[in-house]
């Protein structure tokens, strides 16, 4: 009776818990490497970009490498009265090298940014400074435009003095850091964001319940159907799975114009006059009709992947325990299909709220989402940070929702086709 | 799902109804496809039927289009043929490999911290598409390598690999892994191993990672319109412009043709997927 085992030993003398332990790290190293190519390369050419959007959207150094003397002087500036001489000068400086190097274009876009009606007045001052004479800035850049002598202008110019700044995140939700540094909202009248984000949201969300109101009827069809119908109907599903995006938007166009077959349909049947056919593309029903469409397959896959698994002698069972073919779906059946539902709707949703084919071909100007005015700061204004946080923002929201379903049902329960 | 004799009356006009409704959804979903076919043949340059193809009058139907995507002049289409095969071949080629590998580590019961990992694998598929485009076409224009077939097949690459690497874990997780251990027995190297034993067992999956890596790459048009220069354009991109300057027909005739594609594609799909169901012992 030893309190102690006996350590059982390999054939080569060592504690066999070893031997295993080290076989173990072995294998553990060996499956490490087979992912490592693949991980490092995902890990280098995406992961760390996503995550330096982070720095593009809060960098502003641009302003700040542009007029470096400028900022040196501002230092002692309090922002109540307008600036010292000394500022005048050291601006009168930095933008002279500007001007020769042909950059204060670029300062007068972004100071835009910043307090409309700036473009102009440095674009006049940019004029009339090679007839500038030494000393006295001050006075000789006020002579330029009445707006030099606005104490705003100066503070505007002072706000963009930070390397760093988190104003693209507040004008990305309609919001500003106004003169006493407080974050207000911007006027009414000027507020974008905040409804193309409620839209994105609410587009998604409706393309979610339209999906899943119409792929649920033909998922338990597909899943009871006999195995040569079910096959025959599921090409319905997969044949636009498989098929280009741009095709099936294409599509959409050729139905949905003023011309096309939907509104000859309409017309035919009497719905409409001839003369007044609906406009259905360029606006919102274009963006809801071809993007319901385009993402039903992405309902129905998951939806039948799991009514594919209930046995039908559940719903027999109910029924011959006295259950109406209403309560033994509602009761039996239908709890059991929530999984696919939680995948189909997460899919779609996540999709459609960073969707930006369909809405930029068919959504107009009221139907076109988040992601179209990221593409447009990215390609038109060329405001990169500002799309970087915008983009983040969205990641962000998009992370939360697969977040909340991964806690909630479980992340594993995805499948394709 | 037949309807048995002693239903009652409510019951079955309730389930003509909604087979009435499952018929309007499958229309919904495959109708707007077949607009597409009969419109490519239009005599016409409208994107409308003519009353002579209403009428299914043979003048009005010509190949015209057709003739115009191959043989027009200043013709956009030959050089986005060409480009978009040789992206999609790369970039399924380089999904292929890094997914299959990196899938047969995750397989593997030893594989530490499997969960972050498999996160970061499949988070392309995750991110909405217009972020990895901006983050994508940021680190390229970085590296040198925007407005290259090289910066877009590795893009490509990035968004195909989480198919190959989901496709090719499900298809292991059936894999006899005892298989491997009698042929390592009988005294087989790892490599040898893989090539005779795994591989034609788990190849219906890595085909079917394969075929989702290159439809994906054959259709991308987000990042490509970030990335792509004057000789990097590919199909999409064409469609696109033509989608948002002008729908001509010649785009119809392009869409028949890759109608006609991903009809090939779902053939190939359909059979793989079958034999995988087979080999993992799946039965319906």
């Amino acid at each position: 009776m030893s309190s102690e085992t006996q350590k059982i030993l390999t054939t080569g003398g060592i504690p066999l818990e070893e031997s295993l332990k080290k076989v173990e790290k072995r294998n553990k190293i060996k499956a490490f490497l087979l992912v490592s190519p693949l991980l490092f390369f995902l890990i280098i050419a995406y992961i760390s970009p996503i995550v330096s959007l982070l720095f593009t959207s809060i960098d502003d150094r641009m302003v700040t490498n542009m007029l470096p003397k400028t900022f040196k002087a501002m230092k002692q500036w309090d922002g109540k009265d307008l600036p010292s001489e000394e500022v005048f000068e050291a601006f009168y400086q930095d933008y002279k090298i500007l001007i020769e190097e042909k950059r204060h274009g670029k300062l007068s876009t972004q100071m835009n940014y910043e307090k409309n009606g700036f473009k102009s007045i440095l674009k006049k001052l940019a004029r009339k400074m090679k007839k500038f004479e030494e000393g006295n800035y001050k006075e000789q850049i006020m002579a330029v435009h009445k707006r030099w002598a606005d104490v705003e202008y100066w503070r505007a110019l002072k706000r963009r003095a930070p390397t760093y700044t988190y104003s693209k995140y507040l004008k990305g939700v309609d919001m500003y850091e106004n003169e006493e540094g407080k974050i207000v909202e911007v006027p009414e009248e000027r507020r974008i964001y905040k409804i193309l984000w409620l839209r994105t949201l609410e587009i998604a969300f409706f393309v979610t319940l339209f999906c899943f109101l119409m792929a649920y009827p033909i998922a338990h069809l597909l899943a009871t159907l006999p195995m040569k119908y079910s096959n025959l109907l599921m090409i319905c599903v997969l044949l636009p799975f498989w098929t280009s995006l741009l095709v099936r938007t294409a599509s959409w166009m050729i139905l949905l114009q003023q011309q096309g077959i939907v509104n000859d349909v309409f017309v035919w049947t009497g719905l409409v006059a001839d003369d007044s056919r609906p406009e259905m593309m360029y606006n919102k029903t274009g963006t809801y009709v071809a993007m319901t469409q385009i993402l039903l397959p992405f309902m129905v896959l998951p939806l039948y992947s799991v009514m594919k698994t209930i046995s039908p002698s559940l719903m027999r069972a109910g029924k011959s325990l006295g259950g109406t073919p209403f309560i033994t779906f509602w009761k039996v059946y239908f709890p059991l299909t929530i999984p696919g539902i939680g995948a189909g709707c997460l899919l779609v949703f996540i999709i459609a709220v960073g969707y930006y084919i369909t809405p930029e071909l068919v959504g107009g100007a009221s139907g076109t989402l988040i992601s179209n005015q990221i593409a447009y700061q990215m390609k038109s204004t060329l405001d990169w940070s500002f799309a970087s946080a915008m983009g983040l923002m969205l990641l962000t929201g998009v992370l939360v929702v697969y977040w909340v379903y991964n806690k909630l049902v479980g992340i594993d329960n995805i499948k394709l086709g | 799902m037949a309807l048995l004799k002693y239903t009652e009356p409510h019951y079955r006009i309730w389930h003509y109804f909604y087979l009435f409704i499952c018929g309007c959804v499958f229309f919904f979903l495959i109708a707007p496809l077949f607009v597409i076919f009969p419109l490519s043949f239009n005599a016409e340059e409208f994107l409308v039927f003519s009353e002579g193809m209403k009428k299914l009058d043979p003048d009005a139907f010509s190949l015209r289009w057709y003739h115009d995507m191959v043989y027009g002049t200043k013709n956009p289409w030959g050089l986005a043929a060409k480009n978009s095969f040789f992206i999609a071949t790369f970039a399924t080629l380089g999904s292929v490999i890094l997914g299959t590998v990196a899938a047969l580590g995750l397989s593997s019961r030893h594989m530490p911290y499997k969960g972050i990992i498999m996160a970061t694998l499949i988070s392309p598929m995750i991110v909405p598409l217009i972020i990895s485009g901006v983050a994508i076409f940021f680190f390229m224009a970085k590296v040198g390598l925007a407005a290259t077939h090289t910066g877009i097949i590795l893009a490509h690459i990035i968004l195909g690999t989480p198919f190959v690497v989901i496709t090719v874990t499900a298809t292991l997780s059936g894999f006899d892994h005892s298989l491997t251990r009698a042929a390592a027995s009988l005294g087989s190297n790892p490599v040898n191993t893989f090539m005779k034993i795994t591989l034609p067992l788990i190849l219906p999956g890595v085909i079917s990672g394969g075929l989702f890596a290159f439809v994906t790459s054959f259709d991308e048009v987000v990042i490509v319109l970030f990335l792509a220069g004057l000789d990097n354009t590919t199909i999409p991109i064409q469609m696109w412009t033509g989608l948002r300057e002008q729908l001509s027909p010649t785009i119809l005739a392009v869409a028949t043709c890759l109608i006609v594609l991903s009809t090939l594609v779902l053939v190939i799909a359909e059979l793989l997927r079958r034999r995988s169901e087979r080999i993992r012992g799946i039965r319906r």
